[in-house]
């Protein structure tokens, strides 16, 4: 295979990184029944913020860790006011996801364009060697393979361990996880904050690893975390799923990139195109709930009908039934 | 395990829900409670199981006072309660069902687990997969899951809060049958319903609530109308069953068939007379809402023709069915019926047409007033929808009904509700038969179907039965039909 190819097909790897941590975060969070709209807010703010730690300390480690911290404590405000305060997830998120963003410009702008420190490559010994599979998987920095094990991690805890289950419980069916012994306010907090950590070290993955630096406006993260929660509804609230969609958007993204020195297609297409795409997969995924598809499809002959309808099935998905949805003990 | 209340009482505001309760239940009996909504089970259960304290009172479990303080803590102490809606996970396998919540390792060994499942699903007769989804299951396996799961976690209490609300007949036998058996083994049910036949045919003993208060507890050989007595504090009536089928064929239904992904109804041929009450029996999704849909014009037939008053309506959309004298009564009151957030005078400002751009809010008021009064229900014009209980609910949707109507299509028109408002909603329904209107209604309900029904039809899996007259017919014969028996 050509080096050039190579080159890309790693970085749909690495670009995908912030993009998956910042959905497995909100599919944490959202399974558990809350949704997180401030994602696209705590990533510009986190990525500013890892930035500017890690140049004034030298430390990449307290860099990522300040971003982890803004994450949860912008979760912790999401927790606190639909958990116990029971107001609208929508509207605090949202509100949260545009004062966020302004405070990371307004915050960062004295260290717009400063050079700060980054994490390098480090090519895992024999792995990186194998043949395409090692240049493309596992030549990267840290964060890349810490996002392999995220998905893994988070898909075996979700579906194969008992405190799993009961994350699963709490979103669906927060009474009956209630009869069941759990501790459904308490464990929505730790989960609204554990996945909006996750959320906050997306954005120093940026700003550390994947875009260098700090830019203001100008480092392109604003939209990023739209397409994050985008995401974690393609994806189903299956982390496999998920991560195949985060994935998809980096290759989506790639390919503008690789395209722009190849094509005449206006650069502003290329950049654009990526999110209407997200968006007609969505519908896609999402167009076997309709009603007037399963007319159409009622009237379709057998055999056509019967593929359609088994693909559809495949595809949809459920959103966890208590999504959103206070919770009383009683 | 022996079960021993004293003096319970539990207060809400100004509701009294118990008062001073004191019961005993020995172990290995079928304990019957029975009363109307409202008369405070419920509460009681909750107590029982940790929902709710009593504000006073005590709870012996063998003999032992206790503090049931959630309702974990209830199975703990052995008590387990199958609630009308099985608190179960829909999307989930059964096996992640049986395992949620349970305590131990990180990872739970799933092979043992789908093996004790096996083995109790087997010990009751049940056909439980471990692999399937719930959601793929019918009310009343999910019942049985979550029996198996209680016993799984070994229960020696059963609370059931009126189990049989959805389920076929079958499933209902069966369920009696698992009752007595693990009566016998010396377990304590505890049967919690409004279902005066059910009561008599599966309980050893039954005590009767009124209003917060324990009024009665009858042993056996029960007696019907002791126990309405009980229940209502005076005798209540069943309607006279009367006909006002007439011989004027009002909708004709030619070579129907319907379809959605999942089911396929074929050449339904069927005549409704003016004033004929035909109900829909079987198995909940056997295609009935289906059938009331097309009827309404809200789904169309992928063939065949539909005439009322001998014009072709093939086609047509809702509102042209509305406009020449059709109803629909939807099962979910609140979600397609009536508009939660919005008042019974706004209800009815709505439903009544009116060409003024500006609502003349008086006259609105004295309507809705009038129609409260009439309808007897429990509330004022202001009162929120979703305030009012489901029988008053129900009764607001039936006063919503315009004045002039030819068919009145009702999903489950009585369900959740008492006797009495079940009776008084009939005889409402039965004045509209007189006045020419068909009703074509479901219900789980056979003996309201038996009871109300000129002609019967029987749906099963995507095959409509022939009409079945009603006076000719039993309840062992619709509940075969249903069940898949005699096509």
């Amino acid at each position: 295979m050509e080096i050039a190819t190579l080159t890309t097909l790693a970085g749909i790897v690495e670009y995908a990184v912030p993009v998956l941590f910042a959905s497995i975060g909100e599919n944490i969070t959202e399974k558990a029944g809350i949704t997180n709209l401030s994602v696209n807010g705590t990533i510009i703010l986190s990525a500013m913020g890892g930035f500017v730690v890690s140049m004034n300390t030298g430390s990449l480690l307290l860099g990522f860790l300040t971003g982890a911290l803004i994450g949860a404590a912008v979760a912790a405000i999401v927790a606190f006011s639909s958990i116990t305060l029971k107001q609208s997830q929508v509207a605090i998120g949202f509100i949260l996801a545009l004062l966020c963003r302004d405070l990371g410009y307004f915050l960062g702008a004295p260290y717009t364009n400063k050079p700060g420190i980054f994490l390098s490559k480090v090519p895992i010994p024999g792995l990186s060697e194998i043949p395409i599979l090692g240049p493309v998987f596992f030549n990267h920095s840290l964060v890349v393979y810490a996002s392999y094990l995220l998905i893994i991690i988070t898909f075996v805890y979700m579906y194969k361990t008992r405190p799993g289950l009961m994350l699963q419980g709490i979103g669906e069916r927060p009474t009956a996880a209630f009869a069941r012994g759990a501790n459904v306010k308490a464990l929505r907090y730790l989960y609204t904050i554990l996945g909006g950590a996750l959320v906050g070290l997306a954005g120093p993955m940026y700003s550390l690893a994947v875009k260098i630096g700090w830019a203001g406006q100008l480092s392109g993260l604003d939209g990023v975390g739209w397409i994050a929660l985008a995401i974690t509804i393609f994806g189903g609230w299956n982390p496999l799923r998920v991560a195949f969609g985060a994935y998809l958007f980096g290759g989506l993204q790639q390919l503008g990139i690789t395209l722009q020195s190849t094509t005449d297609i206006p650069i502003q297409i290329l950049q654009a195109a990526p999110f209407p795409l997200m968006i007609f997969t969505l519908l896609l995924v999402n167009v076997g709930r309709a009603e007037w598809v399963e007319r159409e499809l009622a009237a379709m002959p057998e055999k056509p009908r019967k593929v359609i309808s088994k693909i559809l099935r495949a595809l949809r998905t459920s959103p966890p039934a208590s999504l959103g949805v206070p919770f009383e003990n009683d | 395990m022996k079960i021993t209340l004293q003096h319970i009482d539990k207060s809400f505001g100004k509701v009294h829900a118990n008062d001073d309760i004191n019961l005993t239940i020995p172990s290995g009996t079928i304990q019957g409670i029975l009363g109307e909504n409202g008369a405070g089970k419920s509460t009681l259960m909750k107590i029982l199981t940790g929902y709710y304290q009593a504000d006073s009172g005590e709870i012996l479990l063998d003999d032992m006072k206790v503090k049931i303080t959630s309702p974990e803590d209830a199975v703990v102490r052995g008590i387990g309660m199958l609630h009308q809606d099985p608190l179960d996970f829909p999307p989930m396998k059964v096996i992640d069902n049986f395992l949620l919540g349970t305590k131990g390792g990180l990872f739970p060994n799933r092979k043992q687990v789908e093996n004790e499942i096996l083995r109790l699903s087997n010990e009751f007769d049940f056909q439980i997969n471990p692999d399937a989804f719930v959601e793929t299951m019918t009310v009343g396996e999910r019942q049985q899951l979550e029996i198996l799961r209680l016993l799984w976690l070994g229960v020696k209490v059963l609370i059931l809060d009126e189990p049989t609300t959805g389920i076929s007949a079958n499933q209902k036998d069966k369920l009696f049958a698992t009752l007595v058996k693990l009566a016998s083994q010396g377990l304590t049910v505890i049967f919690v319903s409004h279902k005066l036949e059910e009561v008599e045919q599966l309980c050893n003993r039954v005590a009767v609530f009124r209003q917060g208060k324990l009024v009665g507890e009858v042993d056996p050989p029960y007696r019907t109308d002791q126990f309405v007595y009980l229940m209502f504090g005076k005798n209540v009536e069943v309607g006279e069953k009367a006909s006002f089928c007439t011989d004027d064929t009002y909708i004709k239904l030619k070579n129907i068939g319907l379809e959605d992904y999942r089911l396929r109804l074929k050449d339904i041929n069927l005549e409704i007379k003016s004033g004929e009450i035909i109900g829909l029996a079987g198995m909940e999704g056997s295609g009935q809402r289906l059938f009331l849909r097309m009827l309404a014009g809200l789904m169309r037939p992928v063939s065949g023709n539909i005439y009322i008053d001998g014009v072709d309506f093939t086609g047509k959309n809702y509102h042209v069915f509305q406009n020449s004298g059709v109803a629909y009564l939807p099962a979910s009151r609140l979600e397609e019926g009536l508009i939660p957030g919005m008042t019974l005078t706004e209800h009815f400002i709505l439903s009544e047409k009116h060409r003024e751009l500006f609502v003349d809010q008086r006259s609105a008021m004295d309507l809705t007033e009038e129609r409260i009064k009439t309808f007897n229900i429990k509330g004022t014009p202001v009162s929120q929808v979703e305030q009012l209980s489901g029988g008053n609910q129900q009764r607001a949707l039936l006063a919503l009904l315009r004045k002039r109507l030819r068919l009145i299509l009702m999903e489950h028109p009585t369900r959740g509700l008492d006797i009495e408002s079940a009776i008084w909603i009939w005889s409402k329904m039965k004045e509209r038969c007189k006045d020419c209107a068909s009703i074509v209604f479901t219900s789980s309900d056979l003996d309201e179907i038996l009871q109300y029904s000129d002609r019967i039809l029987v749906f099963f899996g995507g095959l409509v039965s022939p009409p079945i007259n009603a006076k000719s017919t039993t309840v062992d014969e619709l509940g075969q039909l249903i069940g898949g028996k005699g096509w």
